[in-house]
């Protein structure tokens, strides 16, 4: 009963990652020692986690529902001490919102993420207009705490609240011509200050993409919430992508478009410096970034006498589950 | 009026100096106010280091405006300053150099090696800094006597570090270049009005010569 995203074409047995199996262990355990509570939907719940008062983001109430009705199975969790929801939520790289780390929590809070709408088009069957709440009324929201590890080696653990993007995918019928998946972030220089600048290296809109083994990949998620919450404008929303195994930039925040692609699609980062970022951009501590060393990464928050370094791990440490995406590849090549 | 009455006061004078004096620490007063109060963020080791580098930067440009300043506005008394506005752009470029290696790389030696060496933009900003350091040692009145035209000759390897520094900045421009810009800017004119007054010097000594 864990497995719910199971991928058709690969055997459980090949993706079920230890933690989930010892995860399983550890629930069946408690079934067995006949707990009560286990009857309480609440046992398997999303959890409320308490946070500071200034920062709360509730988002509308009928994804509110949706979060509350979600669950809680833990696929695909890490057991790391998560990085504090203040920090989470006031250390962003959103460019649209100004280029310091602050920025996007001081600018982004009058962002209107709701009604949202998503364009789907390109190489499927059901292109068309979707409302944020077509897009999600099929799929039931899960929590995952994911590793997510930036390209300018820091990283957190953070708990999304979200889908598996390939279940998404699906619905829209891809033709066999799809072998890539392109996202597109809002442009609107109205609301997001970083897309008036004229001296920004990055063209707006910001532009993301994957191939579509790696969208329809069960650990690729689209999220619409975080912290037991909906997620804050600073965050991304009302809707982005988590691809916890690639450094932070691919999962592109606030989509409004999602386009199927039969040749790779443009990438932002990898415009503005295609020496320095790749379409790729698996996590890899062997391929350092031209200006600094991707062997180690600092884990938030950083205290100052203890820069909690840790070991940087090929694919974030999701190396089981996706390792086989890119096998026969040369990842120096392919960054 | 009044000022040019104070200026000529003693008291004004170590009044002044001492204002100046503090206020070059203010910048470093509110970094450290900032992290003992949780004010730097998630990343604060990070945002310090930034910090300093700037104000460091920020020091090594104020150094060179004294002269243009002075000889384009006859601000006389900036003079008085130079020496002490050198010396907290090499005080804020060591405390940014020591904040990286203690709160960022926490003094690994791996890291180090590997930092100071191969990240190119790392090495410039040490080749700055270590080009501020004898320029440090030398700058008090006892090195300028003794040094005499040497002196100057050799505290034109500030031109050099500003440079360098400028070099250490531009290479890690990521998503945005505005303040980039501005500070390039501002040291293509403190270096410039150098260039112009050294080429108008060349000039009337020529003339000078064939007249």
């Amino acid at each position: 009963m864990m497995l719910i995203n199971k991928p058709p074409d690969i055997k459980s047995s090949e993706i079920t990652p230890e933690s989930v199996y010892r995860q399983r262990r550890l629930f069946m355990k408690s079934v067995a020692a006949g707990v009560a509570m286990l009857a309480s939907p609440s046992l398997l719940a999303i959890p409320n986690y308490p946070k500071p008062g200034d920062r709360h983001y509730p988002g509308p109430e009928w994804l509110q529902q949706m979060i509350r009705q979600g669950s809680n199975e833990r696929v695909f969790a890490t057991d790391e001490p998560m990085t504090p929801y203040v920090d989470v939520t006031g250390h962003n790289n959103f460019y649209e919102f100004g280029i310091g780390k602050r920025d996007p929590l001081e600018h982004a809070q009058e962002f209107r993420t709701d009604p949202w709408k998503v364009e789907i088009s390109g190489e499927v069957s059901k292109p068309g207009q979707y409302t944020l709440e077509d897009i999600l009324k099929p799929h039931t929201l899960e929590e995952r705490i994911y590793r997510l590890r930036c390209v300018e080696a820091w990283s957190m653990v953070i708990p999304w609240i979200g889908f598996p993007l390939g279940d998404l995918l699906k619905r829209f019928e891809p033709t066999g011509n799809a072998h890539y998946v392109e996202f597109v972030t809002l442009h609107d220089p109205e609301q997001m200050p970083g897309q008036r600048s004229s001296f920004s290296t990055i063209r707006w809109p910001y532009v993301e993409g994957l191939r579509m083994d790696e969208a329809m990949h069960p650990l690729t998620i689209m999220a619409v919430g975080v912290y037991g919450d909906a997620l804050p404008p600073q965050n991304g929303a009302p809707l982005r992508l988590v691809v916890p195994w690639k450094y932070g930039f691919k999962s592109i925040k606030s989509i409004v478009a999602i386009r199927f692609h039969e040749q790779m699609p443009d990438t932002s980062w990898n415009l503005a410096a295609p020496n320095e970022y790749g379409f790729y951009a698996n996590v890899n501590p062997q391929v350092n970034h031209p200006r600094w060393s991707q062997a180690t990464e600092r884990r938030l928050p950083s205290p100052f006498f203890n820069p909690n370094r840790i070991d940087t791990q090929l694919f974030n440490g999701y190396a089981e589950e996706v390792a086989s995406l890119y096998q026969g590849m040369d990842l120096r090549q392919w960054f | 009026m009044v000022l040019s009455i104070l200026s000529g006061q003693r008291w004004f004078g170590y009044l002044r100096w001492w204002l100046v004096f503090a206020g070059c620490l203010l910048p470093l007063g509110w970094m450290i106010w900032s992290a003992v109060n949780n004010r730097l963020g998630a990343d604060p080791a990070q945002e310090l280091v930034l910090l300093l580098g700037l104000w460091a930067m920020r020091f090594l440009w104020m150094t060179l405006a004294v002269t243009p300043l002075r000889q384009l506005l006859g601000w006389g008394w900036l003079q008085r300053f130079r020496r002490m506005l050198g010396l907290y752009a090499l005080f804020y470029a060591l405390l940014h150099l020591l904040a990286f290696l203690t709160f960022i790389l926490g003094w690994r030696a791996d890291l180090i090696l590997v930092e100071l060496s191969k990240r190119y933009y790392i090495v410039a900003g040490l080749a700055a800094l270590i080009l501020l350091i004898p320029l440090g040692i030398t700058s008090t009145q006892g090195f300028q006597r003794r040094l005499k035209k040497n002196w100057i000759r050799l505290h034109r390897l500030s031109y050099l570090a500003a440079v360098l520094v400028l070099v250490h900045y531009l290479m890690q421009i990521r998503a945005s270049y505005a303040e980039h810009l501005f500070y390039g800017m501002l040291l293509l004119l403190l270096l410039g009005y150098r260039v112009v007054k050294w080429q108008k010097k060349k000039n009337s000594k020529i003339s000078a010569t064939n007249g």
